[in-house]
């Protein structure tokens, strides 16, 4: 660990806080409906989209019609894309002739970037056409997290308005996400990662002869366009196999900072958005306490670990330390240029928020290295968390704090002037006890049948925790991988399939409910005996929450993976 | 849920001929009138052959070379398409060895390859990225200690001093930007091309 390294974990977290607040005003007068600079110049577009579709942006939807508008959109998208992907042989801007991809893997696939998770089954430089690439993924990382944002919002109205019978109009929060939010933010991001190198070509692949004389084929493709949307939507398909770690795809140090910054801008903001939608910034400052807390303890703990290095590799006459001509720790899996800080970083962020995005393997991490990604999703995925789905991931654990909260003083806990009841606290478990059901269900099934134990790629504990971390991945709509496992098979690519249906719609659905319960409730105005939920101790009771509920949870499942394998390192054990 | 279907149809069309036709192509084309180097690749050409590109790693094996890490990408057996082979710096299918720390694999090869290192070089301890594999096994960089590291063998098999082969890895060391953001890296195929242009191989 260094000096730089630190400052740089440092210089990322005061540049991320200080959009918070500007990006936060700009997206609620979007959602409001204000004029904005974005509105002045592409409302035709708006207007002219409602008008194709039918759609009455003054009428407000109930969280039935909310969530159903929501469901058929998501089937149109899914359909859409699978066919598609069946179909690509037959489709343009194909010119290296990819061929229909199998139908388990066009299923995974589809799910995959319908959900926001997207794993990547498929390595995208061999499999995927740029015609899927773009009217394909492209799309459907600009609409899923269109869609993420929506929900977010209709949740928060649940907790803003008062004895109201709708939630917002989807079709509006979709198309003003898109064109307002996604589109202007991923043009500026595109131009200038390819400045910073990312191609953007529709060429064949180039075949080289390199400088000893050998041939090499260099895949490229419109890259920069897909990129800048897979980290603001926290989607995280990578155009190539290697994700962000891909020099096309990350070239530079500074390439690699925007990224980073990318992911966790909008659900940061967010924050922000649901601070004044509430008529009090400081209710969304506190939330966003308790996911920096989170996220500064998980940086740290992976910089710490990675930093060490490779215990087994001390005898073999390996220089590990880092010092001024080298960065040194654990470099396998890891690229020169992000070093141990910026690799540890992205690894924390990517997997804090549901983006899923590599800039190195997460496999080839130390056990506790590799142990704070997995706990990250494991959590839920609210440290931020993805483009809306952080939002009211973290809002029902703030429904369960204050709840807990209410239990210890006796009385009927409070939340933003609304009375939490049973029906609401029994629809939020609801939500947060479907992912340790697909999670641990899943992986206990894969650990003993043959065709789970067939994708394994390391021997020992660390092919424990393969697995662990595929289902914890797709079921927390994540998208990152110990990516030694060899998921392609019809078994991983249906049973990940289902654990991201899963993770996504079966959270989403109670969550609805919720706001549909919130909304209708009359204003309770605060009391002397009110919980206040602004200060250091609600930030507390919320952190414990997410750890307890979230983390204890997944504790003997994690102590068979990354914590026997930390002890077999340290005993000097190979497998 | 019928009643939703026109505006999620609708929808999903014009917003895919939007972000999916209009945006990507949109970008492409300013992308390349902007800055057409990039946006096509980073080739670098040599005697107007190209010879690759600036972001991705070759795979160089000669003495009189400067070596990048080792990779871990493979391409298809040619003999059995179900089956893969190595093939090093393979830039039309990047991937990581996804080895764990505690894998015997892992440790055996970095084993052997450190002896050969130190054997080809020096027997101070080899910077550890010369024995790790990259994660998109496309690294195109080094550290500058893996480069210094490398200075003996280049010196004997191209009659070079010692101090001018420093002076090349000083000259092609790319700092952090700003001082602060990244590692400092050396570009192997960057530096490569300078020690041709200096002395033939």
């Amino acid at each position: 660990m260094t000096l730089t390294g630190w400052l740089q974990i440092l210089i990322y977290f005061a540049v991320l806080t200080a959009l918070t607040r500007p990006l936060g005003g700009y997206l609620f007068r979007v959602f409001s409906g204000e004029a904005t600079l974005t509105s002045r110049g592409l409302g035709w577009l708006e207007r002219g989209l409602y008008r194709c579709a039918g759609i009455d942006p003054r009428a407000e939807q109930g969280w039935i019609a909310y969530t159903l508008a929501m469901l058929a959109f998501n089937l149109v998208c899914f359909a859409g894309l699978f066919a598609m992907l069946l179909l690509q042989g037959h489709l343009p801007f194909n010119p290296q002739n990819f061929g229909a991809l199998t139908p388990d893997l066009a299923f995974n696939t589809a799910i995959s970037f319908v959900t926001n998770t997207n794993w990547q089954s498929y390595g995208g430089e061999t499999t995927l056409s740029y015609g899927t690439q773009m009217a394909g993924l492209t799309v459907h990382n600009f609409v899923s997290a269109a869609t993420g944002i929506g929900l977010a919002l209709a949740l928060v109205r649940g907790f803003a308005r008062r004895s109201a019978q709708t939630v917002g109009n989807f079709w509006v929060d979709l198309t003003r996400a898109t064109l307002y939010v996604l589109l202007p933010i991923s043009v500026v991001a595109a131009l200038f990662l390819v400045w910073q190198g990312i191609p953007q070509n529709l060429l064949a692949y180039t075949s080289v002869t390199t400088l000893e004389g050998a041939q090499q084929v260099i895949a490229q493709g419109p890259v920069a366009s897909q990129v800048a949307i897979k980290m603001l939507g926290t989607n995280g398909g990578g155009f190539f196999n290697a994700n962000a770690a891909h020099p096309f795809e990350n070239p530079t140090a500074l390439s690699d900072f925007v990224q980073t910054l990318l992911i966790f801008l909008i659900p940061a903001a967010l924050t922000n958005v649901f601070g004044r939608m509430v008529r009090s910034e400081l209710q969304g400052w506190a939330l966003y306490s308790a996911m920096a807390v989170l996220f500064l303890v998980g940086v740290t703990t992976c910089y710490w670990a990675e930093g060490r290095g490779n215990p087994a590799f001390a005898a073999l006459h390996v220089d590990q330390a880092a010092n001024a001509l080298q960065a040194g720790g654990n470099m396998e899996g890891k690229e020169t240029r992000f070093g141990i800080a910026r690799s540890a970083l992205f690894a924390t962020i990517t997997t804090d928020a549901s983006c899923g995005a590599v800039n190195g393997m997460h496999d080839s991490f130390t056990p506790l290295g590799g142990l704070v990604p997995m706990t990250n999703i494991l959590l839920g995925e609210v440290i931020f968390g993805g483009v809306g789905a952080g939002l009211y991931g973290i809002l029902l654990y703030a429904i369960i704090a204050v709840f807990i909260a209410g239990l210890m003083v006796g009385r009927t806990p409070e939340y933003l002037g609304k009375k939490i009841e049973a029906r609401e606290v029994k629809l939020t478990m609801l939500a947060l006890l479907c992912l340790p059901l697909s999670i641990l269900g899943f992986t206990a099934v894969a650990s003993v049948l043959p065709q789970g134990l067939a994708g394994i790629a390391n021997n020992g504990p660390h092919g424990f925790s393969e697995i662990l971390y595929a289902y914890t991945s797709a079921t927390g709509n994540n998208g990152s991988a110990f990516a030694g496992l060899s998921a392609n098979t019809s078994f991983y690519n249906s049973t990940l399939g289902l654990a991201m249906l899963i993770g996504r719609f079966a959270f989403i659905v109670p969550m609805m409910a919720t706001a549909g319960a919130l909304a209708a409730k009359k204003y309770t105005p605060p009391s002397a005996g009110t919980f206040p939920t602004t200060g250091g101790l609600f930030i507390a009771l919320l952190v414990g929450v997410i750890v307890i509920v979230g983390g204890l949870t997944y504790f003997p499942a994690v102590a068979l993976g990354p914590i026997v394998e930390h002890l077999a390192l340290l005993a000097g054990l190979q497998y | 849920m019928l009643s939703h279907l026109r505006p999620a149809l609708v929808l999903f069309a014009l917003l895919t001929l939007l972000t999916g036709l209009a945006y990507p192509l949109a970008i492409t084309g300013l992308a390349q009138a902007l800055f057409p180097k990039q946006a096509g690749g980073s080739l670098i050409e040599r005697d107007g052959k190209v010879i690759g590109s600036a972001l991705i790693g070759q795979n160089f094996t000669g003495a009189g070379y400067f070596h990048g890490r080792p990779s871990a990408t493979t391409d298809t057996d040619p003999n059995d398409a179900g089956k893969t082979v190595p093939a090093p710096y393979n830039a039309a299918n990047s991937a990581g060895s996804n080895l764990a720390p505690t894998s015997k694999a892992l440790i055996d090869r970095v084993k052997a390859d450190a002896a050969k290192l130190q054997e080809e070089n020096t027997d101070a301890p080899v910077p550890v990225e010369l024995v790790t594999t990259s994660a998109s096994g496309l690294d195109p960089e080094i550290s500058p200690a893996a480069a210094r590291f490398q200075i003996p063998r280049i010196a004997k098999a191209r009659g070079l001093d010692a101090a001018k082969l420093q002076a090349l890895i000083d000259a092609h060391t790319q700092g952090r930007w700003l001082g602060l953001i990244g590692e400092p890296t050396v570009s192997v195929l960057a530096l490569n091309l300078a020690l041709d242009a200096a002395a033939s191989p």
